[in-house]
C-alpha cells in the first residue's frame, strides 16, 4: 500500500498523518481540506477572537505530507478506487480516511439563513465584521460550544443572551443542581440566561438584517447577531452517496479498527460512527486516528469507546463532569452563596465510585477521574473537598491519567522508569500525556513525585531551599543580610550560586544599594561593577535610554564619552548604545561624564529590567493607534532597577502592526483603538517564546496595575535565572492561575504586591550617581589596590574597522 | 631539589580595606595576585589569572565556600577554584599559583613568587599547573 488519501483536514486527520509518520509509513499522503488553511486547534477558537494569532493556532503540516486546500472531496468511485474533488482532479488511493468533521445542527426555523454558526475561524470572521455596530447577540444553545459562543459574543461587547431548550445550560455534562449554579455564576458576568425555551424565528427587516430572535412564546429577544450552536450532524454524505454504510441518525459506521463497510475506507473523528455512538470531543477523536494509522500499517489497535469526562472553563467557571451521572446513592455539596457545586456518585454498596460533577470548583477532578469504576479511595466526604483524600492514594496503572490523548497511569510510569523521563515537560515529550487541555497535568507532577523521582529543589549545597521558599523566608522573617540567612536557614558561606540569588531577592524586598555593606559580596562581577564584563576583563556601560528617545545633545555626549575613552561603541538590540573596553578604575570617570549630562544606568548587567523598546507610534506614524514611546518612556521609568530572577525587557508597539517587536518580550504591550493589549511571557534567546495575550483593550492606569502584579508576583514565585517565558510554563496552572491571582486577586495579595511596587518606585535611586558619590565605594574602582594609578598591563587592543577589539589571549 | 629562600613580603593594603568575602588584586613582584579575606577574616593569596580565559580577573570573583573549604569562583565561567590549594575544584588538574598570605601590624602582607615551595611545580605562562596537584 502505498498512498494514504485523507478527505478532510481538521484536527483528526492532523493527528492521523502525524501517526502515520511517527509509525514509519513512508508512502504518499494527501489530505484534502476544504478550508484554506491546514488543520487548526478548535479547543482553543475562542482565542483567535482575543488576539491569538491564526498562526499561533494552526498546526504545522507533517513533513512529507501533501495538502489540497481550498477544495473538497466530491464523490468517492470505490472500484477504482479514486476520488474527485470540487477543482476537477482526480486522486488515486490506496486507503481513503474519511475525516469530514461535523457541521453545526441548525433548525428550521424562519430566518435561520440569517445566523451565524461557531466551528470555523470563517464564522468567526463572520461573527467579528457582523459585531460591527451590533449591541446584542443571541447564542442558540446552551451547552459547551454554545457558552463558548457566547464568551466570545461577549467578548466582543455584545449584551449576550444564551437559549437553551433544555432546563438548564450544560445538560450533557451537569445535572439540575449544578445547572443552576451554572447559571448564577453566568448571570453575574451579566449574560441573559433563558432555559427550557425554543426559537421561533429569526426576525429580520426588510434588507434581511438581523433584529431579533422570537421564542415559542411570542416574545422577542432584540439581537442583531444570532448564533445557532445547537448540536452537530456528522459530515457523512460522501460516505452516503458511495454506498458505504452509515447509521440512521447519521455517521459513517466503523468497526473496532475504524474501517467502514468498505475494507479500503477508514472514518475517523465526528464523522465516525464507533460503537453506535459520535464522539465530539477531542480526545476521542485523537485515540480514532491513532487506531485508524495503527491498523492501516497492519496493527491490532482497536477504540474501545472513550471516556466523556470533561473538565473546562467557560466565562470564568470551572465545570467538570466524570464517568456516570447519576447512581444508586449520591453525596452532594451546594454553597449557592460561593458558586460552588460538587456531587459524587456512587454504587448502591458505597463501596465503588460512578462518576462526580463540579460546579465552581473542579479541584476533585484530576484526582477522582481515575478511580470512576474502582473502589472509592477515601470518604466521600474527603474526596468533595479539593480531592485530596485521593491524592495519597496510588492509580492503578489501567487508570486514564489523560483523557484527551488516552494516556494512563501506566504509561506514564513506563515513561519515567524506562526512558528516564523525571519533569513534567518530559512526560509530555514523550506520553503525549497533558499537551491538550492540561488539566491532568498536576496527575503527572503526582506520577513524577510517587515514582521516587526527586526533583530537588535545593538552590545549590548551602541551602536546601528553591528560590521561591527563601524569598518568602527572607520577606516573612525580615531577614535582611545574608549572613543572618545562612546562619539560620542554610550551611557554610555561600557561593556563586546562592549568594547573587539572596542578594537580587534583598534587592527585590528592599531596594537599598546593591554595593552597601555586606552586600557588595553578594554581587556577581556584573553588580559588583555595575557594568558588563567582557572576555578580557574590561567591562562595557550602557546608559539608560527610556524607550530608544534620546535628543541629538545626549547623543553626542555617549559619542564623546566613546571617543575620548577609546570604547568601542556599538548599537544594542534595546535601542541603547553600549561602549565597551573600559576598565575598572575607568568606570567611574566614564559614569560621572554620563550622570553630569543627565544619563543614569541601565542596568544592563542586572538581572533587571533591561529596556522597554517602542516604534515611534501615533506621534509620527500614520497607523499608530497609541502613544507608545511615552508609554514605554513611563513603564521604563517606573521599573528601572527592579531586580529579578531573570533580566526582563518589554516593548510597546503603537498598532497591530507591531514594529516594537513586543510580542518577543517578558512583557510587551500593543496598541489597539480603544487602549492596550498586554502580552507576557515572551522571549528571543535560546528557546524563542511568543508572549501570550493577558488582557485587553486596558486603560493606561489598568495596564500599569497588571504588570506591577505580575512582575512582583513573578519576582515572588520564580526560580533563579527562569525567565517569565519559562516561569508561565511551569507556573501550577498556567497563565490561568497567575491571572486568578493578580486579576481577581484569588490568594488575596494584590494589595501587597501593589505595597512592593510602589516601595520599589518610590525608593529607586541611580546606582551610577550613588557610587561616585560615596568614596568608600569609589575605593574598590582600581585595577591595584597597592598601585591605584596603574592600569592593568594585561589589557590590550588591536584595532579593526577603526575601533579597538581585545587581542585575543589564548589561555 | 627544593630552593629555600628567605620570603619576602609585600604590603598590599590595611586589613580593613580588603572586606569580608571580597578581593583585590595587588601587584606582587610585578605579578598579579588576588587577595581574599574570607568570612572568618582569614586572608588568601592566588594568582589573578584566570587559567580558562586568560584574564586577570580572580579577584573579582565570588567567595564561597564547598564543602567547608574556601573558594572563589571565576567571574567569566564561573569555574571554582580553593583558596586553600590553588586546584580547580570543577576541572581537577588545572590549578593557579597560590602565594603566602598574612596580616601584620593591620596590613595585609603577600610574599612574592620566589618563596613558593618548588612541589607546586612548574606553572605555564598561563598559570595552569602542568603537573597535577601531589
Amino acid at each position: 500500500m502505498s498512498r494514504v488519501v485523507v478527505a478532510g483536514y481538521g484536527p483528526a486527520a492532523h493527528r492521523f498523518v502525524e501517526a502515520l509518520r511517527e509509525r514509519g509509513f513512508d508512502g504518499r499522503i494527501t489530505v484534502i481540506g476544504e478550508e484554506p488553511r491546514p488543520a487548526y486547534d478548535r479547543v482553543a477558537l475562542t482565542s483567535y477572537l482575543t488576539g491569538t494569532s491564526l498562526a499561533d493556532l494552526t498546526y504545522a503540516v507533517p513533513e512529507g505530507v501533501e495538502t489540497l486546500l481550498g477544495t473538497r472531496v466530491t464523490g468517492i468511485d470505490r472500484e477504482a478506487r479514486v476520488v474527485a474533488t470540487a477543482g476537477g482532479a482526480t486522486v488515486p488511493y490506496d486507503v481513503l480516511v474519511l475525516a469530514t468533521g461535523s457541521a453545526p445542527f441548525v433548525p428550521p426555523v424562519p430566518g435561520a439563513e440569517h445566523a451565524h454558526v461557531y466551528r470555523t475561524i470563517d464564522d468567526l470572521d463572520a461573527i467579528r465584521a457582523a459585531s460591527d455596530g451590533a449591541s446584542e447577540g443571541v447564542v442558540v444553545g446552551g451547552g459547551l460550544l454554545g457558552l463558548e459562543a457566547a464568551d466570545a459574543l461577549r467578548g466582543l461587547g455584545l449584551r449576550t443572551h444564551i437559549v437553551e431548550m433544555s432546563p438548564w445550560l450544560m445538560p450533557r455534562q451537569v445535572d439540575e443542581g449544578g445547572g443552576a449554579v451554572l447559571k448564577g455564576h453566568i448571570e453575574d458576568l451579566g449574560l441573559s440566561v433563558h432555559a427550557g425555551a425554543g426559537v421561533q424565528e429569526v426576525v429580520t427587516d426588510a434588507e434581511g438584517r438581523v433584529t431579533g430572535l422570537r421564542k415559542p412564546d411570542g416574545s422577542l429577544l432584540d439581537a442583531q447577531i444570532v448564533v445557532f450552536s445547537a448540536g452537530i450532524r456528522p459530515r457523512d454524505e460522501l460516505a452516503r452517496a458511495a454506498g458505504i454504510d452509515v447509521g440512521e441518525r447519521g455517521g459513517v459506521v466503523v468497526d473496532a479498527g475504524m474501517r467502514t463497510s468498505d475494507p479500503a475506507v477508514y472514518a475517523i473523528g465526528e464523522c465516525a460512527l464507533a460503537g453506535g455512538q459520535v464522539y465530539g470531543l477531542v480526545g476521542p477523536c485523537n485515540t480514532m486516528a491513532e487506531v485508524a494509522a495503527d491498523r492501516i500499517l497492519g496493527g491490532t489497535a482497536v477504540f474501545e469507546g472513550a471516556d466523556l469526562s470533561t473538565k473546562l472553563k467557560l466565562l470564568g467557571v470551572e465545570v467538570a463532569q466524570f464517568g456516570a451521572m447519576s447512581g444508586a446513592l449520591d453525596v452532594t455539596y451546594m454553597d449557592p452563596v460561593g458558586g460552588v457545586y460538587k456531587r459524587l456518585f456512587i454504587s448502591d454498596d458505597a463501596r465503588t465510585l460512578l462518576g462526580g460533577i463540579c460546579v465552581g470548583d473542579a479541584a476533585p477532578y484530576a484526582t477522582l477521574r481515575p478511580f470512576v469504576g474502582k473502589p472509592l479511595p477515601a470518604a466521600p466526604a474527603d474526596l468533595l473537598f479539593t480531592g485530596t483524600g485521593a491524592a495519597g492514594l496510588d492509580l492503578p496503572d489501567e487508570a486514564q491519567v489523560c483523557s484527551c490523548n488516552n494516556v494512563s497511569a501506566g504509561a506514564v510510569r513506563a515513561a519515567i522508569a524506562d526512558k528516564g523521563v523525571s519533569d513534567v515537560p518530559g512526560v509530555k515529550a514523550c506520553t503525549r500525556a497533558g499537551t491538550t487541555c492540561g488539566s491532568c497535568v498536576p496527575m503527572l507532577k503526582q506520577l513524577l513525585e510517587k515514582s521516587g523521582v526527586e526533583i530537588s529543589k535545593a538552590l545549590c549545597e548551602h541551602f536546601t531551599y528553591s528560590r521561591a521558599e527563601l524569598f518568602d523566608i527572607i520577606r516573612v522573617r525580615g531577614v535582611t543580610t545574608f549572613s543572618e540567612l545562612i546562619a539560620g536557614h542554610g550551611t557554610g558561606r555561600g557561593c556563586d550560586i546562592c549568594k547573587p540569588t539572596v542578594a537580587s531577592i534583598l534587592a527585590s524586598l528592599h531596594n537599598g544599594h546593591v554595593l552597601e555593606g555586606e552586600r557588595a559580596a553578594l554581587q556577581d562581577t556584573n553588580d559588583a561593577y555595575l557594568a558588563n564584563i567582557q572576555k578580557n576583563g574590561t567591562y562595557s556601560v550602557v546608559p539608560r535610554i527610556p524607550g530608544g528617545e534620546i535628543t541629538p545633545d545626549k547623543l553626542i555626549v555617549i559619542g564623546e564619552v566613546a571617543r575620548d575613552f577609546g570604547l568601542y561603541t556599538k548599537i544594542t538590540g534595546g535601542q541603547r548604545i553600549d561602549l565597551f573596553g573600559a576598565r575598572v578604575e575607568q568606570l567611574p570617570q566614564i559614569w560621572k561624564r554620563l550622570v553630569d549630562a543627565g544619563f543614569e544606568s541601565g542596568h544592563a548587567y542586572g538581572k533587571a529590567l533591561r529596556t522597554v523598546k517602542s516604534c515611534v507610534g501615533s506621534t509620527w506614524c500614520r497607523y499608530g493607534v497609541q502613544d507608545s514611546v511615552g508609554l514605554a518612556i513611563a513603564l521604563e521609568l517606573r521599573y528601572r532597577g527592579l531586580r529579578a530572577p531573570h533580566k526582563l525587557k518589554s516593548a510597546v508597539s503603537g498598532c497591530a502592526r507591531e514594529c516594537a517587536e513586543a510580542r518577543s518580550k517578558d512583557f510587551g504591550i500593543i496598541a489597539t483603538e480603544q487602549g492596550w493589549n498586554l502580552y507576557v511571557g515572551g522571549n528571543g534567546g535560546f528557546k524563542p517564546r511568543h508572549a501570550d495575550l493577558f488582557a485587553s483593550d486596558l486603560t493606561t492606569d489598568e495596564l500599569i496595575r497588571t504588570i506591577d502584579r505580575f512582575l512582583m508576583y513573578y519576582i515572588r514565585t520564580a526560580d533563579r535565572l527562569q525567565r517569565t517565558a519559562a516561569w508561565v510554563e511551569s507556573i501550577e496552572g498556567g497563565l490561568d492561575h497567575v491571572r486568578d491571582v493578580i486579576v481577581n486577586d484569588s490568594l488575596g495579595l494584590c494589595a501587597e504586591l501593589d505595597a512592593q511596587m510602589a516601595h520599589h518606585v518610590s525608593t529607586y535611586e541611580d546606582e551610577w550617581r550613588a557610587t561616585i558619590e560615596d568614596p568608600e565605594k569609589l575605593s574598590r574602582f582600581v585595577s591595584f589596590v597597592n598601585a591605584p594609578g596603574v592600569p592593568d598591563p594585561s589589557i590590550v587592543f588591536e584595532r579593526e574597522r577603526d575601533q579597538i577589539k581585545p587581542m585575543v589571549v589564548t589561555p | 631539589m627544593t630552593v629555600t629562600l628567605p620570603m619576602t613580603w609585600t604590603t598590599v593594603c590595611d586589613y580593613h580595606v580588603l572586606l569580608p568575602e571580597r578581593g583585590v588584586c595587588a601587584l606582587v613582584g610585578g605579578e598579579q595576585v588576588a587577595v581574599f579575606r574570607t568570612f572568618d577574616g582569614a586572608v588568601y593569596a592566588i594568582g589573578n589569572l584566570d587559567p580558562f580565559s586568560g584574564a586577570h580577573v580572580l579577584s573579582r570573583g565570588i567567595v564561597g565556600t564547598r564543602g567547608g573549604e574556601p573558594t572563589v569562583a571565576s567571574p567569566l565561567h564561573k569555574q571554582v577554584f580553593s583558596l586553600v590549594t590553588g586546584a580547580c575544584l570543577d576541572e581537577p588538574g588545572t590549578a593557579v599559583p597560590t602565594y603566602p598570605a598574612r596580616v601584620a601590624d593591620g596590613r595585609v602582607e603577600v610574599a612574592a613568587r620566589a618563596a613558593l615551595p618548588e612541589r607546586d611545580g612548574p606553572v605555564n605562562a598561563s598559570g595552569r599547573s602542568l603537573v597535577d596537584a601531589p
